[in-house]
């Protein structure tokens, strides 16, 4: 299994040094605002790329449902991503004018599609955190967050259903099946311990009721993974050493491949129309 | 994908309506064919419920008998119900 390095100090200051100037001016904002935006990035940003990376499959899913299905998650992300981009601030130029180190999303929902029991892997790891997030966030002290919350706790709670549907039938299929199953798995598993990850900016909003604790899902989460993978007679992957990073722009590989395709247009032809 | 069985789908658009016909998905079983018209059939809020049948437990009229199946109700035109007027009020009928 590759494994990438860490990132140490010296190879941020050299990437702050390369980056284009004037690339992304963030808005100066008071701590406590630019924490409520910071967040707001994580959101849009985790379902902005997932949603890219689903609609990859338009086209090529193993069978024309399955296309639906896929794009009708895409979409769904996408709408998410518009919701929380709009209220950061303008959402097309957020998505299209940001370079790399500046995307907010988790290193999971980023990994390559592999073969469609990979990309199920994803989707269960990434929408079964998601929706207890959701679930908790519903309650958020901002009224934003908590309607955002409330319209997507719905339609995330399908794509939960649908990939544990999908795991199940994989892990419990023929012997190939359930090995591209268990190989999927095995290459999203390191990419779980930092969607339970606490940095300074979440713990503020954490402190003051707007965004969930998510060390306090891990149990939940760690429960109906497991019950999932025995559903589909799954072993859960031994635990390998985590990447952690995306919500600080500390991005695989794969990030700028996939940006450098979602923005081309867009960059190249600016205000394009319809 | 090739294998999977073919599964009829019903949509009922509005409560008091019935079921209706809307077309088929092929999926490995009934779950996930609940999941495939859901995907396919109601993504642009057509509909409020779902129901599937297998293709396959259709039992379906014989092509070859439509004659004497369908042609004997064709010159009993006193069977329409068109004898009598329906009030403009009366929506589905």
């Amino acid at each position: 299994m590759p494994s990438l390095p860490p990132i140490r100090p010296e190879d941020e200051a050299v990437a702050a040094r390369i980056r284009p100037h004037g690339a992304f001016d963030a808005p100066d904002l008071a701590p406590h605002e630019s924490a409520r935006f910071d967040y707001l990035l994580r959101l849009g940003d985790d379902a902005l790329i997932l949603g890219q990376r689903l609609s990859e499959w338009c086209g090529h899913a193993p069978a024309v449902e399955v296309d639906l299905s896929l794009a009708n998650l895409a979409l769904d992300l996408i709408g998410q991503a518009n919701l929380a981009l709009g209220e950061a601030g303008d959402a097309d130029s957020l998505a299209f004018h940001r370079d790399v180190l500046d995307f907010r999303n988790c290193l999971l929902v980023e990994q390559p599609n592999g073969d469609f029991a990979r990309t199920v892997a994803r989707q269960l790891l990434y929408s079964t955190w998601q929706h207890l997030a959701l679930q908790r966030l519903t309650g958020s002290s901002d009224n934003f967050l908590s309607e955002f919350a409330a319209k997507a706790v719905k339609e995330v709670a399908y794509h939960r259903e649908l990939a544990s549907e999908w795991v199940v039938r994989l892990g419990d299929g023929t012997e190939e099946s359930a090995r591209r199953m268990a190989d999927g798995l095995d290459w999203c598993w390191r990419f779980v311990p930092e969607l339970f990850e606490v940095d300074a900016h979440l713990e503020e909003l954490i402190g003051r009721g707007i965004a969930p604790d998510p060390r306090e899902l891990e149990a939940e989460y760690r429960a109906a993974i497991g019950a999932v993978l025995a559903n589909g007679q799954l072993q859960p992957p031994p635990d390998q050493r985590p990447i952690i990073g995306g919500r600080r722009g500390h991005h695989s590989e794969h990030l700028g491949h996939l940006l450098a395709l979602m923005q081309y247009l867009p960059r190249t032809y600016p205000n394009a129309t319809w | 994908m090739s294998d999977w069985p073919l599964w009829e789908v019903f949509v009922r658009s509005k409560g008091g309506l019935s079921h209706r016909h809307v077309g088929s998905v092929h999926a490995p079983d009934a779950e996930l064919a609940l999941a495939h018209a859901r995907d396919t059939y109601t993504r642009r809020q057509e509909g409020v419920s779902l129901w599937i049948v297998k293709s396959a437990d259709i039992v379906a009229s014989d092509p070859d008998q439509a004659g004497e199946l369908f042609e004997p109700a064709a010159d009993k035109v006193y069977r329409h119900p068109t004898f009598y007027d329906i009030p403009d009020e009366v929506k589905h009928i």
